[in-house]
């Protein structure tokens, strides 16, 4: 008689609670939020690990993370983050922004955070809109994107140019590694599953200031369904945000 | 330990160091400065956390996170750095978490001047960031209560989960007076039982100030109210001086509750019944004493050094129809004792007139 033997070879991570998130059908936050907390298992850093939640999308993001967590005011996070790391340089401390919160009116906190080399992790969700507050215009709004408060869509004279943060942070001493990768199919899925994990080695090994920006979708507010808003990140925002690693210092190199 | 003579800013960093100050954050402003310039050395050559930030937003919301994992933490600033921080003040509120910040108060609004002020007696008692809830706020009127205040503040922080404010003007910052330090506390290893510590062997704990659902939001409103109330009733705290046989009662708080006193004892040498009362708990406001202060004086007099503040608190207490005078200085000006001591005689020869008449 021939044993059957089962392996797992797939389970939730120890570092998500088991719980039905509140994201829309098709949204990208459960990818991300699962990727960090593989990261977080595979390197074993769960149970010193404090999570920061934003203002945003990913506002619930404690109630998802079975890891400490904290939830900031808009913007503060990295402000948060660094108090926490500074009067706690054991623990392994991250932020998970949304591109409102980091990119318009968080600018301040992040690039001073990365200025300072702060020895913190930063998940940079970017889907180009405002999803919580109902689809607004991003600093991340791409030219010519139809929101609800750039109906016509985003008119570069009247709104300015959308932001580019990795690169913009990535000029800073302080950071360290500044990668952009994206979440719109599966080879791509695997290489932001890595970016992520070197992030948390670079804190775990004291280099400094870590950033994964990771492009999402938001079929919601895009008004897509969640495979047209797929094939929208990788033939749209991919072009204005080129995918790859934006800063790679040497010591992260020798990890 | 013995006096040693100390500026009040630096006195008051070193009381926080002393009451076991784990991280401090802070942002430069006049005349609040040298408690910052103080813990730069001070806190970094004890190996504890010091961090210069980029604003006052940034530094409260450090505060936030350090306080977070259990430790005590602090900020100091001044009246306009404490209009920014106020975002974070609420949310810190609201999420119950301990802190201590220090605002030396200077002239005001906008950008004002660097004078000393008493111009946040409401921002800092009532009006402390959205929602409801107030800060314990202490207003000290020498450096050795400065000291005192300041080392006392974190237990206090601790024992509500609250914020607690050390509020005094630009004077109590800036001078220099005899002081003496209180013993240096050893840092607590122990952290409390709601910090993020890392969910090690334990449930994932989780710090918010969210609550998305009204009748749990509601809840968690009711909660902070009965806090309140209970620091409501333990932590009133103020000073009296000649009170006894006084027919006027001066009411003032921190530098001028100091100048009050030296009025008031220049008026006694005339033979004016006159005493002071200073609230040193400006959040919960002393209002017991002074409801029966008032039934034993004929008149209050409150003096601020702004357009007049408490001064609406202590109608509050006596009502309406009950003779409250006010004499107050803004833009900076810190009146001299001749100042309150000619109103108190005014009021003393109404007193009189009326008698008479």
């Amino acid at each position: 008689m021939t044993e059957l033997v089962e392996t797992v070879v797939y389970e939730r991570p120890a570092a998500l609670t088991v719980a039905h998130t509140h994201y829309c059908p098709g949204c990208t936050h459960g990818i991300a939020h699962r990727l960090v907390a593989e990261a977080i298992d595979e390197l074993g850093l769960r149970e010193r690990t404090i999570g920061i939640a934003p203002v945003g999308c990913s506002v619930l993001a404690y109630y998802y993370f079975n890891v400490d967590f904290a939830e900031a005011a808009h913007g503060r996070a990295p402000a948060m983050a660094t108090g926490m790391k500074r009067a706690n340089p054991d623990k392994i401390i991250f932020t998970y922004q949304g591109d409102g919160d980091l990119a318009a009116i968080g600018t301040g906190e992040i690039v001073h955070a990365a200025g300072r080399g702060e020895n913190i992790t930063v998940i940079f969700v970017n889907n180009a809109i405002y999803g919580m507050t109902g689809g607004q215009m991003a600093p991340t709004t791409l030219e010519g994107q139809r929101t609800t408060s750039s109906p016509m869509g985003r008119d570069i004279g009247i709104a300015g140019f959308p932001l580019r943060m990795s690169e913009l942070l990535a000029t800073l001493d302080g950071a360290v590694y500044v990668t952009r990768q994206s979440l719109h199919d599966v080879k791509h899925i695997r290489r932001a599953k890595k970016a992520i994990t070197t992030a948390f080695k670079v804190q775990e090994a004291g280099l400094g200031f870590s950033m994964v920006a990771v492009l999402s979708t938001c079929g919601t507010n895009w008004k897509m369904d969640p495979l047209d808003s797929l094939d929208w990140l990788r033939d749209n925002m991919i072009p204005y945000y080129p995918l790859g690693d934006t800063k790679v210092t040497d010591a992260v190199k020798g990890l | 330990m013995a006096k040693q003579l100390w500026k009040g800013n630096e006195a008051i960093a070193e009381a926080a160091v002393r009451a076991g100050l784990v991280a401090y954050f802070g942002y430069p402003i006049t005349p609040q400065t040298e408690l910052l310039e103080y813990l730069s050395g001070r806190m970094v050559k004890l190996g504890r956390a010091f961090l210069q930030a980029e604003s006052e937003l940034a530094a409260i919301n450090m505060v936030y996170g350090a306080a977070c994992t259990g430790v005590r933490a602090m900020s100091s600033s001044s009246s306009p750095g404490i209009s920014l921080m106020q975002e974070g003040l609420s949310y810190i509120a609201a999420s119950m978490v301990p802190i201590v910040l220090v605002d030396i108060m200077r002239g005001g609004p906008g950008l004002g001047n660097i004078q000393p002020s008493q111009g946040d007696y409401n921002q800092v008692t009532k009006t402390a960031g959205h929602g409801d809830f107030h800060p314990l706020v202490l207003a000290p009127a020498t450096v050795q209560e400065a000291v005192d205040l300041t080392y006392e503040a974190f237990d206090l922080a601790e024992k509500y989960r609250t914020v607690v404010l050390i509020v005094a003007d630009g004077n109590i910052g800036q001078m220099m007076e005899p002081a003496e330090m209180p013993p240096m506390r050893e840092i607590e290893v122990e952290r409390p039982d709601w910090a993020l510590t890392g969910a090690d062997g334990r449930e994932h704990r989780i710090i918010t100030s969210l609550e998305l659902n009204a009748e749990r939001l509601e809840q968690v409103n009711l909660t902070l109210q009965d806090k309140l109330q209970q620091v409501r009733s333990n932590e009133v705290r103020f000073r009296e001086h000649r009170v006894d046989d006084a027919e006027i009662l001066v009411v003032g708080f921190g530098t001028m509750g100091r100048i009050a006193q030296t009025a008031t004892d220049m008026a006694r040498e005339q033979g004016i019944r006159v005493g002071v009362f200073r609230p040193v708990s400006l959040w919960p406001f002393p209002e017991a004493r002074l409801e029966e202060l008032s039934r034993q004086v004929s008149r209050i007099l409150v003096v601020e050094m702004n357009a007049g503040q408490m001064v609406d608190d202590v109608r509050l207490v006596v009502g309406k129809d009950y003779p409250v005078e006010f004499y107050g200085r803004m833009g900076g000006i810190v009146p001299l004792p001749d100042d309150v001591l000619a109103v108190i005689e005014r009021i003393d020869q109404e007193l009189k007139n009326d008698r008479a008449g």
